[in-house]
């Protein structure tokens, strides 16, 4: 199993805000492949897949916040 | 850090859309290392992924009237004008030779606005907790940006001329009851677009690569 978190993205960010999930639970998805696009202030930052698998969990809804550290989805490996 | 320049003149917004993603994918082949696209675009109201449709003041159907395109993006922020009255310039960066900071990005951007403005006599100002280049309480320069793998598009506008604030009244651009205002509001006097676009670039590369002796052009 495999937790995709919210990395560091930049000084003084602390969260961010989950706009939109490119793949749905139970998608078989690709390493690097756009995974989750996250919105901060004025940015938007595409996450990729850290590997390749079925996305288990989406933890971290559209629309719901997020903290740097958070767990946004489970993906089981292959 | 090293970027090459491209100028695209007056460009319909969507056609810079497509063109800035075959930009990010050249650059995220490591080929050029980062590129930096000066243009202005006809009449267009794009929304942001945090924008609202509330936003927008008119009906779609007056935009059509006033020959005013609108556009969903996939960019930070909310609502914003583009007009041939503004000079746009979209990094296309790999932080990855830069730093990975987001904010960092964002205020380097603000910084490039601010010189430029200075060289121009005009003195602009960052207002804490918001994003942007304002004049007291005026907004001169707006930015908002997306970021992939680290590499950057969308980015930096400026409002240059007078006659092109009129379309802002069709939105609250960024969400917000702020008013907008230009360069040559400020001076009073009317500026060449042309000679504008090369001070644009030079403060570029003074705040974001200023060792670089060569700046490569096309």
């Amino acid at each position: 199993m495999a937790k995709v978190v919210l990395p560091e993205l930049g000084e003084k960010i602390e969260k961010a805000v989950v706009s939109f999930w490119y793949f749905k639970e139970g998608d078989r998805v690709k390493e690097k492949d756009d995974l989750v696009e996250l919105a901060t202030d004025k940015a938007t930052f595409n996450l990729p897949s850290p590997c390749s698998g079925i996305l288990l969990e989406i933890t971290v809804s559209e629309g719901d916040t997020a903290k740097i550290g958070d767990i946004l989805a489970v993906i089981q490996e292959e | 850090m090293e970027f090459e320049v491209f100028d695209w003149g007056l460009v319909e917004y969507s056609r810079a859309l497509s063109l800035q993603k075959e930009a990010y994918f050249k650059v995220k082949e490591g080929n050029p290392e980062s590129a930096l696209i000066i243009c202005s675009h006809y009449p267009v109201i794009t929304i942001g992924r945090r924008g609202e449709r509330k936003n927008l003041l008119v009906s779609e159907e007056e935009l059509r009237l006033r020959a005013v395109s609108l556009s969903c993006v996939e960019r930070g922020g909310d609502i914003t004008y583009h007009g041939p009255g503004q000079l746009t310039a979209y990094p296309i960066f790999n932080l990855a030779c830069l730093k990975k900071d987001i904010h960092f990005f964002l205020r380097n951007l603000e910084e490039v606005a601010l010189c430029f403005l200075m060289g121009l006599g005009i003195k602009g100002q960052r207002l804490p907790g918001l994003t942007g280049v304002w004049l007291g309480d005026k907004k001169i320069a707006s930015v908002g940006i997306a970021v992939k793998n680290w590499i950057t598009y969308h980015g930096l506008t400026i409002n240059i001329k007078s006659n092109d604030l009129e379309n802002f009244r069709l939105i609250r651009p960024c969400g917000m009851d702020v008013e907008m205002t230009c360069a040559e509001e400020a001076l009073g006097r009317e500026l060449e677009m042309c000679v504008l676009k090369k001070r644009l670039i030079e403060k570029f590369q003074e705040v974001f690569c200023p060792a670089e002796a060569i700046l490569w052009q096309r």
